[in-house]
């Protein structure tokens, strides 16, 4: 059903890569205006791409409020959130991450997303009066280890867990205050972006994503677009009685138990 | 048999509430408390009525080299290290919309650095063997009821609570593989009647007091006791709880069933 979006203004965060990319060129494709927002220019944050590129740094409050404003004077509007900007801060353990590497992954992974939903709930109320009215929908992606303590190293694992919990605050307090603002967060298992080059840059490409897919019950790691398909569904009216949700997108790793020596690293 | 005999536990947040409950208990179990809190006052008070068994560190919690020196501190006094709480913690009332990026920023460095590097600090401690006998040890993280659910009025404090889940189970699969004998737990109290949540029960909700209107929430009708959670938390740190790790410990009169 294309158009079903159109009229809309979404902003990706971290929309030059991966998931967000994916996801950016799924809204768009479904007839929504998306604003990548990243640090990094991608493929599909161009120009002439289906995204319009902002260089932006999710924690910097100075930065949201320029984007704020460059988007609500541009295209008057703001519908769709996607908090999807997120770095892994490398493999560290509960031994041997530093506190620089911690406050590091918490500025970008829980900071960004607090920051990222302030200002999308400040323009989505903007947007109201004399305009068709807001369906706004903000979508934080966390991971399954937001869920379980195996999937991820220390400071992100921590930070994700902060972005489950922040997701239902925030669903709750737009829900109290009647606004027409829904918030969920989704958990993905293993997807093959870009957030995996330093696995794929020791073992290969092949090799790694045959590894990590064997940890999935589904024997195998998710393309970004599939992550993507799951984000429009709840940036759309689809998903209208969805709020304070968590939509697990992860092959089937939480269902069930694991194998022990899944847990070692590669 | 006391249950937690010769076993030493260093308590973040020892000073008040929770934290000082679990003093109490752990020295009536035949157990060693190493008070750690920033409040020096109540901190020192407390670890001189509960006698030889108790000793005071300054710490604050969002420090790594206090915490080292507490560490240090409680081996030097009492010979090793066997248990760790992480008890310290402040509340704040804020919704997405009225917390700033300097108070998210505050309660996480609190309630989730905080316990990050208490982990991090104790382990070193932990998984050293101590005067030939092998190491070992219980880490309890007390992490709240909305740590698994959201609440509009509590955001920044809900997504630190959040952090502090997941951070445990971490810990706690990192331990057992590496063989150190160290299991990691999550406490999740409902609300407990501390000087935490003093400032909420007079302040009026609607036609209720505010204690009232948090009472209502516990299908038991009533607030916890800080002695309540810290016989959970007992039982974690002793030998009883020798299977649990990585697990969420509710005690929360109903208020998540
Ligand atoms: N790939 C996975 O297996 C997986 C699993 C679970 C969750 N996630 C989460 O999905 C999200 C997207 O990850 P991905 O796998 O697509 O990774 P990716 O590395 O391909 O893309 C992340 C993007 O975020 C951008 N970014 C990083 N820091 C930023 C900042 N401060 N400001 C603005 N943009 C910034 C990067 O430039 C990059 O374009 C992340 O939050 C990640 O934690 C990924
Ligand atoms: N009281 C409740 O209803 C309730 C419910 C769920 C969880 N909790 C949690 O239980 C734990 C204990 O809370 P409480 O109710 O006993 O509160 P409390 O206020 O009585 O005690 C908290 C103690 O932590 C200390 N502290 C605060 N910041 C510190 C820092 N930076 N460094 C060192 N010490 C610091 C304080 O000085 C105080 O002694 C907290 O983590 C709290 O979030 C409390």
């Amino acid at each position: 059903m294309s158009g079903e979006l159109s009229g809309r203004v979404a902003i990706v965060t971290g929309g030059a890569s991966g998931i967000g990319a994916a996801s950016a060129v799924l809204l768009a494709a479904a007839g929504a205006t998306v604003i990548v927002a990243d640090l990094q220019e991608g493929p599909n944050a161009k120009r002439d791409g289906p995204g319009r590129f902002v260089a932006h740094d999710v924690t910097s409050e100075e930065s949201w409020k320029t984007l704020l404003a460059d988007v609500l004077k541009r295209d008057g509007r703001l519908d769709i959130m996607v908090n999807n900007a997120g770095i892994s801060g490398g493999s560290g353990t509960i031994e041997t991450t530093t506190v620089e590497t911690w406050q590091k992954v918490q500025a970008v992974d829980s900071e960004g997303v607090f920051l990222g939903c302030k200002y999308a709930i400040e323009g989505m109320k903007k947007t109201g009066p004399g305009k068709p009215a807001v369906k706004g929908s903000i979508v934080n992606i966390s991971s399954i280890a937001g869920l379980i303590g195996s999937a991820g190293p220390t400071a992100y694992t921590a930070a994700k867990g902060a972005v489950r919990l922040l997701s239902k605050s925030v669903a709750l307090h737009c829900a109290e205050q009647k606004y027409d603002i829904r918030c969920n967060s989704v958990h993905p298992g293993g997807v093959d972006t870009a957030i995996f080059n330093p696995l794929w840059q020791m073992v290969g490409h092949a090799q790694g994503k045959a590894f990590i897919g064997a940890r999935h019950p589904i024997g195998r790691m998710s393309e970004a677009s599939e992550l993507g398909e799951v984000i429009l569904f709840l940036a759309s009216d689809r998903s209208s009685f969805m709020t304070g949700a968590e939509i697990v997108a992860d092959g089937g790793i939480t269902s069930g138990l694991m194998r022990r020596s899944l847990l070692a690293p590669p | 048999m006391p249950r937690l005999e010769d076993k030493v536990v260093l308590i973040s947040g020892g000073a008040s509430g929770i934290g000082a409950a679990t003093a109490r208990l752990v020295v009536r179990e035949g157990g060693k408390a190493v008070l750690a809190d920033r409040d020096e006052a109540k901190g020192r008070a407390l670890a001189a009525e509960l006698g030889a068994a108790a000793h005071f560190v300054p710490l604050d919690v969002t420090q790594e080299a206090d915490w080292q020196a507490a560490v240090e501190a409680t081996v030097a006094t009492f010979g090793g290290l066997h248990g760790l709480l992480n008890a310290a913690g402040v509340g704040v009332r804020s919704s997405i919309e009225d917390c700033s990026l300097e108070e998210y920023r505050r309660v996480n460095d609190i309630n989730s650095l905080g316990t990050f590097l208490g982990c991090k600090s104790a382990i070193g401690a932990m998984k050293a063997p101590v005067g030939g006998s092998v190491g070992g040890g219980s880490i309890v993280n007390i992490s709240s009821v909305l740590g698994l659910r959201g609440a509009a009025h509590a955001m920044a404090y809900s997504a630190s609570k959040g952090a502090v889940r997941t951070l445990t189970k971490n810990v706690a699969l990192h331990c057992a593989q590496m063989k150190y004998n160290i299991r990691c737990n999550s406490v999740h109290p409902g609300y407990i009647d501390t000087p935490m949540i003093a400032p909420r029960l007079e302040q009026n909700a609607g036609n209720m007091s505010g204690r009232q209107a948090l009472e209502e929430l516990h299908p038991l009708g009533r607030l916890g006791r800080a002695d309540e959670v810290a016989n959970m938390i007992l039982f974690l740190l002793s030998d009883e709880s020798t299977f649990s790790t990585g697990s969420e410990f509710v005690c929360d009169g109903g208020l998540t069933a």
